[in-house]
């Protein structure tokens, strides 16, 4: 039983490794399509500018890394045993050149530093507190998140609403984020730009732009219990009149957010449908802020005051 | 053929692992006091509208505390000098007197704590109050583990005498005893003193 | 009266769900049973006397990879089970669940139990397994600094084993907030069961056993080298498991400290995270990813010190660039400890703040380029064997890279906003876990197999595990990149199908199944290699032509791994020696260790203390605290923990191993094919059933 097996050769490896990625990436971007792909489909000008920062990143990485691997694999191929006539006698190890080390520093250094480059200035200006247009007065929303649901109070409007959240295109959104008998969220509407965390006790501000109409996905990118994946919210972008023509709207629906009602809201449930509330209280936000900074000692308050705008 | 000397270079060099890696144990335990200094520093003011450090703490106690265990660490030094001359009786006498200063310090300790507790000031009232539990008690606990190892071995030298090992036990027993002594310097100064500043 | 004797405890712990009572059949009841057979088959002093109690690094290896490996089972057929639940969850409800077919607080505390299984069970066993056997043989040890904190530090880290598992059998639930328990999810206020005291315990058992260890090793390298053998000549792999150890005890006092405060909040009311009265929930994160991110370079560390070994001995030349390899891998332990906040980009530091953390990490990424150019080199002008080692060394490379530049891009703050809790995440450190650490593993196994065994790993079918590593990997990870881009959120037990990512997720679980075939093929391997032993026997004791010290002692070993240590004089000894021949010294008594007990005793009195915290039983915390107390005591005041093997005894032991190794012929004959092996294995059962029938007198 000891036919004499050949062992498949490396060609046969190689070709067979580019055919099946091959075939793997025909079949994953051909489900791809029609759906969407949050993070290239920026809808907005952060999520623009950080896919743009994304894409830049990775070209930079393909550079330095792709002739790294192919050199790496080549060296295996080229110094295979059956490729190589043993050496006749035993050579005593070479002195490595201090050219060669200097080299496999050197390289990666550079690179490194071209990241860290590009990077540092793109972290100030794409800083979630970073103000979008200094010249535009932004859009304020108050955002609470309870499990397993976003509670958005329109302060300058004074509406409120849940799981649904409406902006004006070209308008800069200040979104400030905290949260109520909740552990730690994510708020995400990837289409629009990167999350922020929202936590109780705490006030983040994240500031976004819409610059195409339509309906985008939000949800919690971080876990919180049973619900979490039910956590969804629908953040829609319209023209400014049609803004207002939807608040204006709301303000005819008769529901009031007041305390009875947010401590309804404040029960864990999930899948809450889209409501809309035609009057809110206008310090509701800064009673369920003062209410974990309370637990502090009075400096607290103070300092995190200072994250207010 | 097995030597005198090759046992006794033998045990010297288990000797110096020990030692050495005694040292490297200090090391992690001073990184996890380390820990809870670091969270009593964030955690000091949340107090909830409770009572801050300067309103609670009597310095003066704190004070006699902290001159028992630096009393307790010179007789701990001294007992390591009399062992290291091979001094029985010495060595229970400067241990032993190490032993009861450790005792009165955990005394005056746990007085304060169940006067914070009398008074309706526990770990479970703030943030604040739990780290200062936690770090205060995590040394605490240090020191009785301390004493419980003194005790022992000070019983083994009484029955078995003094011999190298219990020399070499003492040593790392006195060095653990030092560590502690630095630790509660720390406490004292970033607990306590600065609660005043 | 039963609240004081049982504390929480009631029968409704009892298991009577169709996974607790799966998972207390398959892995509560089915060791105890195998532990069974073996007591049966080999008798109880064997079992106790020749393993248990042993202090032989070499004993306390093979015991780390069994644990591991049975581990590697449940851990990845906890994956499994998460792929399966995502690939249904859009198109079925079954077994009583909303989505798919299980609960999302279930499926929850399957993915938590899955990533602590992985790193601390799996992971951290299989590199300790390593370091344990393989260590000492290199720099030239007869034994670990301390024999007793070695037997100690296994069996508590069989305790974190014994816990994880214990909640099928009692409880039924585990943490369901993921793999670190992030607060507040993690307090009283969110997650009042006893998952989350099983997932405090469990950890800290381990992470106790793996300081102790950590001490032990760098004690051990540090302290304990052959005679001539300076640091600058140690071995790569003895430098990777050196500097792991450093980061060890540099870091996993902070996981003490931490789950004590979190247990603190759970236990006695404190409020070191929680919500009100103070709680700092931030600073848990801080403090849990300080040691979370070193961990990672702890496991990745001796796996490059692996590579280098490997990719020198198949390439029959010395590594090239030795300095920068030691600088490179010290750079990597360095840097580790200053990244940590690269976690929690999106929790709000500021820009500054991110920014240096951004950098830091990029840092990271050019000492481990270093090492990949380094190897490059040591390939160049080599003669290179294309063993299994050196297959693993090649998928490695790539899958890590992609990883290494997943996570480049992942340090920039900006796009981490985006990518932050995305499967992009999930598959970036997949990349580098399985790549870098599994795949470590798997190449020093295959490389040290014959030094453990005596008789090394079948080739054939090692490769047909390789490939479906290697398809598997490919078809589970890369459309998972790809999800993380679409905006998939890690965690999620269930989706809208609109999103159109299910046909993704049905290929990552196909992934997976092929993955988990790869496994089967691993243990069949080790199964058809026993068989096969005689056709694969190591007389030499230096199967590869090695260079290191490991391959001038026995396959397997004496208890006292070499009768002479040698003085050593440059790196690579045994090339020296085999040049101009091994050094001849005089046989001298050694001292060797007892076996003891003691390891146990203290492990089975601190898992007493740990399970009764759990469940609130006081009196039984107290008591097993003071049996800890007490053994440890009896230990240390133990004298009797040497004997002596006299140079007589050497002599004649010596004589008598060469005289069996000049006795071993190995016999002819080709590596199994798995088909040869399905036929023999088939052959087997059959005539189990059929011995059964013929003593039934059928």
């Amino acid at each position: 039983m000891s036919k004499h097996r050949k062992q498949t050769s490396v060609r046969t490896i190689a070709w067979r490794i580019v055919l099946g990625l091959g075939g793997l990436t025909v079949v994953m971007v051909s489900l791809m399509r029609g759906n969407n792909i949050a993070l290239f489909n920026s809808r907005g000008m952060i999520a623009h500018e950080q896919r743009q920062l994304m894409i830049h990143i990775v070209v930079i990485l393909l550079v330095i890394a792709i002739p790294s691997l192919f050199l790496l694999y080549f060296t295996a191929w080229k110094y295979r045993e059956s490729n190589v006539k043993p050496p006749r006698s035993s050579k005593a190890p070479g002195k490595h050149s201090r050219m060669l080390v200097s080299t496999i520093w050197l390289i990666p250094s550079l690179f490194a530093l071209v990241l860290a480059l590009i990077m540092w200035p793109a972290a100030h200006t794409l800083d979630p507190k970073h103000t979008i247009d200094p010249g535009t007065q932004p859009l304020t929303i108050q955002v609470v998140s309870m499990r397993w649901k976003w509670v958005f109070i329109y302060p300058e409007q004074h509406i409120a609403t849940v799981n649904f959240v409406q902006i004006p295109e070209h308008t800069p959104v200040k979104f400030m984020l905290t949260a109520d008998e909740a552990p730690m969220s994510s708020f995400w509407i990837p289409n629009l730009g990167g999350q922020l965390y929202s936590m109780t006790g705490h006030q983040n501000q994240l500031n976004l732009v819409g610059d195409m109409q339509g309906d985008y996905t939000g949800s919690s990118a971080e876990i919180n219990g049973a619900g979490f994946a039910d956590m969804k919210f629908t953040a829609r972008v319209s023209p400014r009149d049609a803004f207002d023509f939807w608040v204006s709207d709301v303000k005819l629906s008769g529901n009031k957010l007041n305390e009875a009602e947010y401590q309804k809201l404040l029960k864990p449930s999930q899948n809450n449908p889209p409501t809309f509330y035609a009057a809110v209280d206008s310090d509701l936000y800064d009673k369920v802020l003062m209410k974990y900074m309370s637990s502090m000692g009075e400096d607290a308050y103070m300092t995190d005051m200072g994250n207010h705008e | 053929m097995e030597t005198e000397q090759g046992l006794e270079s033998h045990e010297a060099a288990s000797d110096d692992r020990v030692g050495f890696g005694f040292w490297v144990y200090l090391m992690t335990d001073l990184l996890m006091f380390s820990v809870l200094f670091a969270t009593f520093s964030v955690l000091r003011n949340n107090t909830a509208g409770g009572p801050m450090g300067n309103e609670l703490f009597k310095l003066p106690g704190v004070l006699a505390e902290t001159l028992i265990l630096l009393t307790s660490s010179f007789t701990a030094g001294l007992g390591m000098l009399a062992a290291r001359r091979g001094s029985k009786s010495q060595v229970l006498m400067w241990f032993g007197l190490t032993f009861l200063l450790g005792v009165a310090f955990l005394v005056l300790e746990l007085k304060e704590f169940a006067a914070f507790v009398h008074e309706g000031h526990t770990w479970r009232s703030n943030a604040s109050l739990s780290s200062f539990f936690v770090l205060v008690g995590t040394h605490g606990a240090h020191i009785t583990s301390g004493l419980l190892w003194m005790g022992t071995t000070l019983v083994y030298i009484w029955k078995r005498g003094l011999d190298s090992h219990l020399v070499r036990k003492l040593s790392l027993l006195s060095l653990f005893w030092h560590f502690l002594d630095i630790v509660w310097i720390f406490i004292f100064t970033v607990v306590y003193l600065m609660a005043f500043v | 009266m039963k609240e004081f004797l049982l504390g929480k405890l009631t029968d409704q712990s009892l298991p009577h769900e169709w996974f607790t009572i799966g998972g207390t059949i398959g892995f509560i009841l089915l060791p105890i049973a195998v532990l069974a057979i073996l007591v049966r088959i080999k008798g109880w002093k064997w079992l106790w006397g020749e393993w248990l109690t042993s202090v032989d690094p070499k004993r306390i290896g093979i015991m780390y990879f069994i644990v591991a490996g049975f581990m590697l089972v449940r851990g990845g057929l906890d994956a499994l089970m998460v792929w399966l639940q995502q690939a249904l969850a859009p198109s079925t409800a079954v077994l009583g669940a909303a989505h798919g077919y299980l609960s999302a607080d279930h499926f929850q505390q399957i993915f938590t139990a899955h990533g602590n299984i992985m790193v601390f069970f799996v992971a951290m066993g299989f590199v300790f397994g390593l370091i344990n056997y393989i260590v000492p043989l290199q720099i030239g040890a007869r034994d670990l600094a301390s024999p007793f904190l070695n037997t100690l530090g296994f069996w508590l880290y069989v305790g974190g084993v014994l816990m994880v598992n214990m909640f099928f059998g009692l409880g039924g639930e585990y943490a369901a907030t993921g793999w670190l328990a992030v607060a507040p999810l993690s307090d009283l206020q969110f997650s009042p069961g006893v998952g989350v005291d099983y997932w405090i315990w469990s950890l800290q058992i381990s992470g106790i056993g793996t300081t102790l260890a950590g001490i032990n090793f760098i004690m051990t390298i540090l302290k304990m080298r052959a005679p001539g053998m300076t640091l600058w000549k140690m071995p790569l792999f003895t430098w990777g498991s050196l500097c792991s150890m450093i980061m060890v005890v540099a870091v996993f006092p902070l996981l003490t400290a931490t789950l004590f405060l979190m247990f603190f909040d759970r236990y006695f009311g404190m409020h070191f995270f929680t919500t009100t009265l103070g709680g700092n929930a931030m600073m848990y994160t801080n403090l849990i990813w300080m040691w979370g991110h070193p961990e990672v370079y702890v496991l990745v560390l001796p796996a490059f010190g692996i590579f280098s070994e490997v990719v020198a001995t198949y390439s029959r030349k010395a590594i090239a660039s030795y300095g920068s390899q030691v600088i490179a891998m010290f750079g990597v332990t360095l840097f580790a400890l200053s990244v940590w906040l690269h976690h929690f980009f999106t929790m709000g530091a500021g820009a500054d703040v991110n920014a240096f953390f951004g950098v830091m990490t990029m840092v990271i990424a050019i000492p481990t380029s270093v090492l990949m150019f380094g190897w490059i080199a040591t390939m160049h002008k080599g003669r290179i064997k294309f063993t299994l080692p050196m297959m693993w060394f090649l998928g490695f490379v790539g899958i890590f890279a992609i990883g290494g530049m997943s996570g480049v891009v992942l340090a920039v703050p900006p796009a981490d906003f985006q990518l932050h809790n995305s499967l992009f995440l999930v598959a970036h450190f997949h990349s580098n876990v399985i790549g870098g650490v599994l795949f470590g593993i798997f190449a020093g196994i295959n490389y040290w197999f014959p030094k453990f065994a005596g008789f090394r790993l079948n080739e054939r079918i090692g490769r047909q595990a390789f490939w479906c590593w290697i398809v598997g990997f490919c078809l589970s990870f890369i459309p998972m990149y790809i999800l993380g881009i679409m905006g998939a959120t890690r965690r999620l037990d269930h989706y809208d199908p609109s999103t159109g990512w299910q046909p993704f997720y049905i290929m990552m679980f196909i992934g997976g199944l092929i993955i988990a075939v790869g496994v089967a093929l691993q243990i069949v391997q080790v199964i058809a290699s026993a068989i096969q032993k005689r056709q694969l026997v190591d007389t030499t004791g230096d199967p590869w032509d090695g260079r290191t010290l490991e391959w001038a002692t026995a396959s397997p070993p004496p208890s006292y791994n070499m009768a002479v240590i040698p003085n050593i004089t440059t790196r690579d000894p045994l090339v020296e020696f085999k040049k101009n021949g091994f050094p001849k010294q005089p046989y001298e008594d050694i001292h060797m260790p007892y076996n003891t007990a003691s390891g146990i005793y203290i492990a089975a009195c601190a898992f007493a203390t740990c399970f009764a915290l759990v469940w609130h039983i006081n009196w039984l915390a107290v008591a097993g605290l003071v049996g800890v107390v007490v053994c440890f005591i009896a230990r240390t005041f133990n004298d009797k923990t040497e004997y002596t093997v006299t140079a007589k005894e050497i002599e004649k032991l010596e004589y008598d191993r060469e005289e069996a190794d000049r006795a071993k012929k190995p016999e002819p004959g080709e590596d199994m094919s798995l088909w040869e092996f399905i036929k023999i294995a088939v052959a087997w059962a059959l005539g189990l059933i059929g011995l059964k029938r013929r003593a039934h007198g059928n």
